[in-house]
């Protein structure tokens, strides 16, 4: 039996800005604002990454998946491979490079979106789609070189590169865009080379999340969610939580206020203070989820149709500012970058630790 | 016959300070120190000490010194001093040598070659003074999924709540005393953790008080095992090996075997106890499954069912296969492991280190997707509570504490635990020697070790940015390797210091 090697990686460890804006009407708005405001958090990022998630973006296509696929160093084998892969597993209602203009992003790779339909086999037809187009786009990442999915939901895309959001924004004409959810991120990485895929937003079908922070339970968190499946290959501590987030919400079904739980479980002196059927609850909860416990500091923005997330970590040590006014709602590690798009707000509050702030469409 | 062996240990008596108080002849049960009344003068007779150290500490004048006795042979790494001294005392008896306690060779012990992380800059460390950081686990199968049907009872398999990963481990009622089998108890019972009765039963009047806080063990002898004792358990488990002596059984001389023992026990009074080397009704894997859901019956369904075995080769096959049988706890027992008495060449011979048993059983357990269906505990060389939080990183739920619990009541490793003489009141049934452990008093040791160390892994976690023990569990990034072979960093699963 051949020996398996231990493996060596490199843990990328950064720090962030973030912001999210939602309108609460489904009324879309243009992403100046939302640029602006990340902008005004530039100090908060080094330039190795920006990016941006965006919800109601392609109401023409809206039932169509669409695919944002980057092609590292312009790599045309990469493009055709995928081109080809694509074709064979979707039916292709339309395609085109994403256009982009001259900005200061550093070695901009080849981007390209989609708009396609599944096209399952017999063997397949098992699989609802969304299991259909999680496999294929974790066949695209692992399987073809150079070739790395952005974003793959409805209705929805990412924009993300190595540069400051701002100039990435910039470089992909994010001004012209309009959509009622938009989540941003600026990347402070603490080693040097920034590569387009490993920014901010990480994303799977719709959900989106930006994350700021460190996790000192990745290793456990990580092997947990190997048990299940997938594979951290990028080794960011947000790719944990993007594939956690998949495996508890859209796997099992669990509503985000008890997955805010098992992030963020309160402690126990607490539980033990509880009526009895939520004590029995979250004594479950963190018993069985005890592996996805994220310890130490985060800020998330969690992001999927219709809804829109902020969480931070048990103890706090990210910060995460709540503000409203009107129909729209914003989140943001710093209140000034809200005050700039909003100089009033009917409400504007720090959520406790562990607390989520979770916010819907009007119905 | 004329020994040949030469003296092990030394004494020397400064006569100046000896007062002829003769507390040091009282002391030793192995007969030691003798008082000359014609000259007024002790003596010692050092052939027959075993390096307890009891006389030098309760020696009022401070008048002893116990140090090993310096002749020796001549230099020579392969016939070193301990194997000739085995070789003649088998020459001068014919028989096996007997030993208690753990392996004490020098078997690379990689708690020692591991070392932790702390924060720095990116990530705050956390300070246990002032923010909460918890240690609370829970042992046994946890569901994969946990199913939230409103109004209807979700099936869920029992576990049980510890407030700090440690649990003293199997010493049974016989191989220690009464009193030291009850200060484990009234520790436990305290702090919130568990205690292990070992084979010996559960002394029908601690069932009712600290039933609840002990893991009762079915092992091949079946000794004390009634439906009482079983249901008044938090956790029943199935011995199988031991870290000291796999594969190999037990025997508690009739000698031991007083009434109190025999009726706890359930055998006649003076009679040998023995336990066989294997469960004779466990031959195979599929034997142990009709055990556990035998217990499982006998039980309600109501309790985590632990199986114990000793780390040996193929441990994480057998963690695999125990888990597929229906375990909910897996508790493994390293080289290190003790024991009341084993042959010593088994002791010294047998096994596998526990932390690379326990990074090996973790990693089969998550390959196959099944770690979540089991706790592991890990036994057998937990000397500090570096070690626990090592353990617990490398993949372990919680420790078992065996040697480390009778050090803290008093023993000192003389390794003399088969004879009966223990001059500390813990291994022995002499009822003038037992009573030198007060249970209020060593009870006291114990729950000092339990907090100390507790307060100790907080400061650890703390330190690297975690303030819960669940996310420390299999977290082998918090670790690095130091002076480790490719192969043993690859087994643990680590990388190397500065990689």
């Amino acid at each position: 039996m051949t020996r398996i090697k231990r493996e060596i990686y490199e843990k990328e460890i950064s720090a962030c800005s973030l912001f999210g804006a939602m309108n609460r009407n489904k009324e879309r708005f243009t992403g100046e604002g939302v640029i602006s405001a990340i902008a005004n958090m530039h100090v908060r990022g080094n330039g190795l990454g920006g990016g941006f998630a965006i919800y109601g973006l392609y109401p023409k296509y809206k039932d169509c998946y669409a695919f944002h696929i980057m092609f590292e160093r312009r790599n045309k084998d990469a493009k055709k491979e995928t081109d080809a892969f694509l074709s064979m597993n979707f039916d292709l209602v339309y395609d085109e490079e994403i256009p982009h203009g001259d900005a200061k992003v550093v070695n901009p790779p080849l981007v390209w979106r989609y708009f396609v339909i599944p096209k399952k086999r017999r063997e397949e037809e098992n699989f609802s789609d969304d299991d259909y187009v999680v496999q294929k786009v974790m066949h695209i990442n692992t399987k073809i070189e150079d070739a790395y999915v952005f974003s793959s939901g409805k209705d929805m895309g990412v924009f993300k590169g190595v540069g400051y959001p701002e100039d990435v924004a910039e470089y992909f004409f994010l001004d012209k865009y309009k959509g009622y959810i938009w989540t941003a991120h600026g990347r402070f990485p603490t080693n040097t080379q920034g590569w387009w895929g490993g920014a901010h937003p990480f994303s799977i079908l719709d959900w989106t999340v930006v994350h700021n922070g460190e996790i000192s339970s990745y290793g456990t968190n990580r092997r947990y969610l190997e048990m299940h499946g997938y594979y951290c290959t990028l080794h960011t501590d947000a790719e944990v939580m993007t594939y956690a987030v998949d495996l508890l919400m859209r796997r099992q079904h669990l509503p985000m206020s008890l997955v805010a739980r098992i992030f963020a479980p309160p402690f126990w002196e607490l539980i033990d203070r509880m009526d009895e059927n939520e004590r029995k609850l979250l004594t479950e909860l963190r018993m069985v989820y005890a592996p996805m416990l994220i310890n130490g500091p985060f800020a998330v923005i969690i992001a999927h149709h219709d809804e829109m997330i902020g969480l931070t970590d048990r103890i706090r040590l990210r910060p995460l500012i709540a503000g409203v006014r009107g129909e729209m709602f914003y989140l943001s590690l710093e209140e000034a970058a809200i005050r700039l798009l909003s100089q009033k707000l009917d409400k504007v509050w720090t959520p406790n630790g562990g607390e989520p702030v979770i916010v819907r469409i009007n119905r | 016959m004329k020994s040949y062996l030469l003296p092990e240990f030394i004494i020397e008596r400064n006569e100046e300070r000896c007062i002829r108080c003769r507390v040091c002849e009282r002391q030793c049960a192995f007969g030691v120190h003798y008082y000359d009344e014609e000259l007024d003068k002790m003596f010692s007779d050092e052939e027959k000490c075993v390096s307890c150290q009891r006389c030098v500490v309760f020696c009022p004048t401070n008048a002893l010194v116990v140090r090993p006795n310096p002749s020796q042979y001549k230099l020579n790494y392969s016939w070193n001093r301990e194997k000739i001294s085995d070789l003649i005392k088998q020459a001068e008896t014919g028989g096996v040598i007997l030993t208690g306690s753990g392996n004490d060779k020098p078997y690379r012990i990689y708690f020692d070659h591991l070392v932790l992380n702390a924060s720095q800059v990116t990530n705050p460390s956390i300070d246990p003074l002032r923010e909460p950081m918890e240690l609370r686990t829970f042992l046994g199968c946890k569901p994969d999924a946990l199913a939230l049907k409103i109004n209807s009872e979700t099936e869920f398999i029992p576990n049980v709540m510890i407030e700090t990963p440690i649990i003293f481990s199997a010493l049974s009622y016989g191989a220690i005393s009464y009193q030291a089998f009850n200060s484990l108890a009234i520790a436990a019972s305290k702090y919130g953790t568990l205690f292990n009765t070992g084979e010996g039963g559960l002394p029908k009047e601690l069932r009712k008080k600290y039933g609840r806080n002990a893991i009762v063990q079915c092992a091949s002898g079946r000794f004390g095992v009634d439906p009482e004792y079983l249901n008044c358990a938090a956790v029943v488990e199935i011995k199988i090996g031991q870290g000291a002596k796999p594969g190999i059984g037990g025997h508690l001389p009739g000698e031991k075997v007083s009434y109190s023992i025999a009726a706890t026990r359930m055998i006649p009074e003076g009679t040998d106890a023995i336990s066989p080397a294997p469960q004779h009704d466990i031959y195979s894997i599929e034997d142990l499954s009709t055990l556990i859901y035998t217990l499982k019956e006998a039980t309600n369904y109501e309790k985590p069912i632990s199986v114990k075995i000793a780390a040996v080769h193929n441990s994480a096959a057998i963690a695999s296969g125990m888990v597929r049988a229906g375990a909910d706890i897996i508790a493994l027992d390293g080289l290190r492991g003790g024991t009341g008495a084993a042959p010593k060449i088994i002791r010294d011979n047998v096994g596998i280190p526990i932390e690379l048993a326990i990074a090996s059983v973790d990693k089969r357990l998550r390959e196959e997707g099944i770690r979540n269906r089991c706790s592991i505990l890990a036994a057998g060389g937990i000397r500090c509570s570096a070690d626990v939080v090592k353990a617990i990183a490398l993949g372990a739920d919680a420790v078992y504490i065996g040697t480390a619990a009778l050090v803290a009541m008093g023993c000192t490793l003389c390794q003399k635990c088969y004879t009966g003489k223990c001059n500390w009141g813990i291994c022995t049934q002499d009822p003038y020697l037992a009573k030198r452990i007060n249970p209020e008093i060593a009870s006291r040791r114990l729950l000092n070790l339990l907090r100390a160390w507790s307060l100790e892994i907080k400061e650890m976690i703390g330190g690297m940015g975690i303030n819960a023990i669940e996310s420390l569990r299999g977290n082998r990034d918090h670790l690095r390797g130091v002076g480790l072979h490719e192969w043993e960093l690859d087994v643990l699963g680590v990388k190397g210091a500065g990689e």
